[in-house]
């Protein structure tokens, strides 16, 4: 772990009514890091995704972010203003794009924020005045630039909608991108992915830690996937931190290898691990 | 409807036509028992008793036309293309031929099933737009046939707009432009207006509005009681009325804008009713049902519309040296509603390329999305309230301004379901398909007066055609707001 910790989870819990979801989990997440968060269907790491977010409000914990933006504690911001102030982003599991726009609307609206500003909250730029033109530009250079990255500049046109899986899964990242973030949650990148669209996503990912130096929340199955780019992987199973370290350790560790291969228990983990993913 | 999507698979011909005879027969029988109690049987009160007149013949050619239609739309859904067109050519004739003939020869007559001529001959638009229709998809195939791709739309949507625009610029001045004419397309503009206002709030930013009219009437009554209780003028309360509906807009958006989808729509039907309860029971400040009178009307840059306008005041035929005609005024509304209501087009195309438009439409999309990426949905919503009631605003106080008179009667309920109906059936978020639907809804059956009871049957004949026909709406092509390639490039 080269430096301070980005984000610090501490003691985090959501209960649902009777159902704990997540269980008192501590973790941290370095800059500049990939930081897997993995376990069997229904563990909960969507669940903290959701806490992170600010989609949901925790039952208890604290969650410290220590960004270039500064310092902010994210359960005491509501909604959106994680995005905006703090800049977190994120991608859903199940793909959520505006589908009916096109894949250039997608990136360009993910820079709202900053655009608002500029056209003087619309006011101004209704009348053409102010610094809008120039940085609706500047806006489309960025898009432009992540079009570039994630392979899809000459989809740039098309309907969100009408892109194939896998496009539509790096547009959602492209998109996330777009609001210059520093940190970055993806739940389950490369699922649906084919072997070679998910070789790409790696050098994808990697590239983005060591280019844009941000921080990577990654949430994924895929093991080949989780244990070639994690820097660092914590493993929950029932809502609860049942391991944590570098992948190697991971790899070997007693507790991990129980909950995903279920050794001893008939209706546990195991079941849950052998489901067909969403 | 439900077989859209199996029938153009390749089965066999003769298949396809079993099929399709049985559930046109299924369809006649439907037709047949939904008319025969209500349009069967006439009651009529003679001299104190009551009796009842058969129309069989009525339901006969319902049935039929039910059967042949549904056979002729099955058999283009399954690519048989000229077997429908004939056939409906052959009908069309025989129809045209007893039409014809019944103007010359009136025993012809008992062939005919309505007790409107009218209506008789609008019998010839299911032919018509059967063979329209039919030729249409012919042409798409082989020019799908020739490119490879659907030829884009929205190359002539460009021209279309233009064209419209000029046809409702020099409309007052054709030589069949008579005062009723110009009356129903004034009317007819109101609604588009209103139409591309509340095309902001659902066509945009994606939120069902079942009480738009309160806007309306905000609008209306800001005028009218400024005018009435202060002397003020149209110009000046205009800018008023739009900033007072907005206000509205807030002020009844703020509580109700987290709740989403269904919820949303019947709580702004709650406020719709609320306004127009408030108007009918806060009397002395109202006029309750009774309404306000005497409204002042517009003036064009101070000059009067009257023979004989107030002391100190000019009139304008008098100003321009010209014989007075009333329909001065007539024409001067005409062209004020049509600046009002390009003046809501312009912005629309324009806010939607700037990023509070963008944020509205991806709110439609996707609000979790929006969340995600930090945009306050909560204010973003709000902007597309308070931006569609202004517009309603405006049209408010040109509708006071136009009646003289205003009651709350005008602001039923009904008008915000006919709003919406424009909204909806012109392709949500297409302008000129709003121009087209408050055209077909508005302007047809009001041309069609005569027709009493059938004019509603007309409004919703139009409205079935079209969910048939175009079930996204008219015109459902979206233009994205910005490319990056330019427009030249083909789309791959
Ligand atoms: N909004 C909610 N209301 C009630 N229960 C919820 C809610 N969200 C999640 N849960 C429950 O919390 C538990 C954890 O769910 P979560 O989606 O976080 O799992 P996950 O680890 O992301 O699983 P998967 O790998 O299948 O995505 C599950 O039992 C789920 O049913
Ligand atoms: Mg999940």
């Amino acid at each position: 772990m080269p430096d301070a910790p980005l984000l610090t989870v501490e003691h985090l819990s959501m209960r649902f009514g009777g159902l704990v979801a997540v269980d008192d989990v501590s973790f941290a997440a370095a800059d500049r890091a990939i930081t897997a968060i993995i376990g069997p269907n229904g563990a909960g790491k969507t669940t903290v995704f959701n806490c992170l977010t600010g989609f949901y409000k925790p039952s208890i914990g604290c969650m410290r972010l220590d960004g270039a933006r500064g310092s902010f504690l994210l359960e005491r911001l509501d909604g959106f203003r994680v995005a905006q102030k703090a800049g977190v982003a994120r991608t859903f599991q199940n793909i959520r794009l505006f589908a009916g726009m096109s894949v250039l609307e997608n990136l360009v609206v993910a820079q709202h924020n900053r655009l608002m500003k500029a056209s003087g909250y619309t006011v101004l730029g209704l009348f053409g005045l102010g610094t809008y033109r120039a940085e609706e530009q500047a806006a489309v250079e960025r898009a432009r630039y992540w079009l570039d990255r994630t392979g899809l500049t000459n989809a740039a046109d098309d309907q969100a909608a009408s892109l194939p899986y896998g496009a539509q899964r790096r547009l959602e990242i492209a998109r996330a991108m777009c609001t210059e973030p520093v940190l970055l949650c993806l739940d389950e990148p490369a699922a649906g992915l084919n072997a070679r669209e998910s070789a790409e996503l790696n050098e994808l990912l990697l590239k983005i830690r060591d280019d844009e130096k941000i921080g990577i929340l990654l949430i994924e199955h895929d093991m080949s996937v989780v244990m070639e780019i994690s820097d660092y992987i914590v493993v929950l199973d029932y809502g609860r931190k049942i391991a944590e370290g570098v992948p190697s350790e991971i790899r070997r560790d007693a507790n991990v290898i129980k909950a995903y291969l279920g050794e001893a228990e008939d209706e546990g983990p195991a079941a849950r691990a052998g489901e067909a993913r969403p | 409807m439900i077989a859209r999507a199996e029938t153009r698979a390749d089965v066999p011909a003769s298949g396809v036509l079993a099929s399709l005879l049985k559930r046109a027969a299924l369809a006649a029988g439907v037709a047949f028992l939904l008319t025969v109690g209500i349009v069967g049987f006439e009651l009529v009160s003679s001299t104190g008793e009551l009796e009842y007149h058969t129309r069989f013949g009525s339901i006969v050619v319902t049935v039929a036309a039910v059967f042949f239609g549904y056979l002729a739309m099955g058999l283009l859904q399954a690519g048989l293309i000229w077997p429908a067109i004939i056939g409906a050519v052959v009908v069309g004739a025989v129809l045209l031929f007893v039409l014809v003939g019944s103007i010359r020869d009136p025993s012809l007559e008992r062939f005919l099933p309505y007790e409107s001529s009218i209506v008789d001959w609008s019998l010839l638009m299911f032919p018509v737009g059967i063979v329209l229709r039919g030729l249409w998809l012919f042409g798409k195939a082989r020019s799908q046939a020739k490119t490879g791709r659907i030829a884009g739309s929205r190359r002539y949507s460009g021209w279309l707009a233009w064209a419209l625009i000029g046809a409702a610029l020099v409309l007052p001045f054709m030589p069949f432009a008579d005062r009723r004419l110009v009356d129903i397309a004034t009317l007819t503009l109101t609604y588009i207006m209103l139409g591309w206002g509340l095309n902001i709030v659902v066509g945009l930013a994606g939120l069902l509005d079942l009480g738009y009219v309160a806007f309306y009437a905000v609008g209306a009554y800001s005028y009218a009681l400024l005018s009435t209780n202060y002397g003020l003028g149209f110009w000046v309360c205009l800018p008023l009325a739009g900033a007072l509906a907005a206000t509205f807009g807030i002020l009844l958006g703020f509580p109700v804008l987290r709740l989403r989808g269904d919820y949303l729509a019947i709580v702004t039907l709650g406020f719709g009713e609320m306004i127009r309860i408030v108007l009918i029971n806060w009397y002395w400040f109202t006029g309750g049902p009774n309404g306000i009178n005497n409204v002042a009307r517009p003036s064009f840059f101070g000059l009067d519309f009257d023979r004989n306008p107030d002391e100190g005041v000019a009139a304008f035929h008098t100003f321009f040296g010209i014989e007075y005609s009333p329909m001065q005024r007539v024409v001067f509304l005409y062209f004020l509603i049509l600046a009002c209501a390009l003046v809501t087009n312009h912005f629309t195309l324009r806010i939607r390329k700037m990023p509070l438009g963008r944020a509205w439409e991806a709110l439609r999309e996707d609000e979790t999305a929006c969340r995600a990426l930090g945009i306050n949905p909560t204010n973003t919503k709000l902007t597309a309230f308070a931006f569609g009631a202004m517009f309603a605003g405006f049209a408010g106080s040109f509708f006071a301004a136009r009646q003289g008179f205003i009651s709350p009667e005008s602001f039923v309920f009904l008008e915000s379901a006919v709003i919406l109906a424009i909204v909806v059936l012109g392709g949500l978020g297409s302008q000129i398909g709003i121009v087209l639907a408050a055209v077909v809804l508005i302007g047809i059956p009001e041309f069609f007066r005569e027709l009493k009871d059938y004019r509603m049957l007309a409004f919703g004949l139009g409205m079935v055609l079209i969910m048939v026909w175009r079930p996204g709406g008219l015109l459902a092509h979206r233009d994205p707001t910005m490319l990056l390639h330019g427009r030249k490039r083909g789309r791959s």
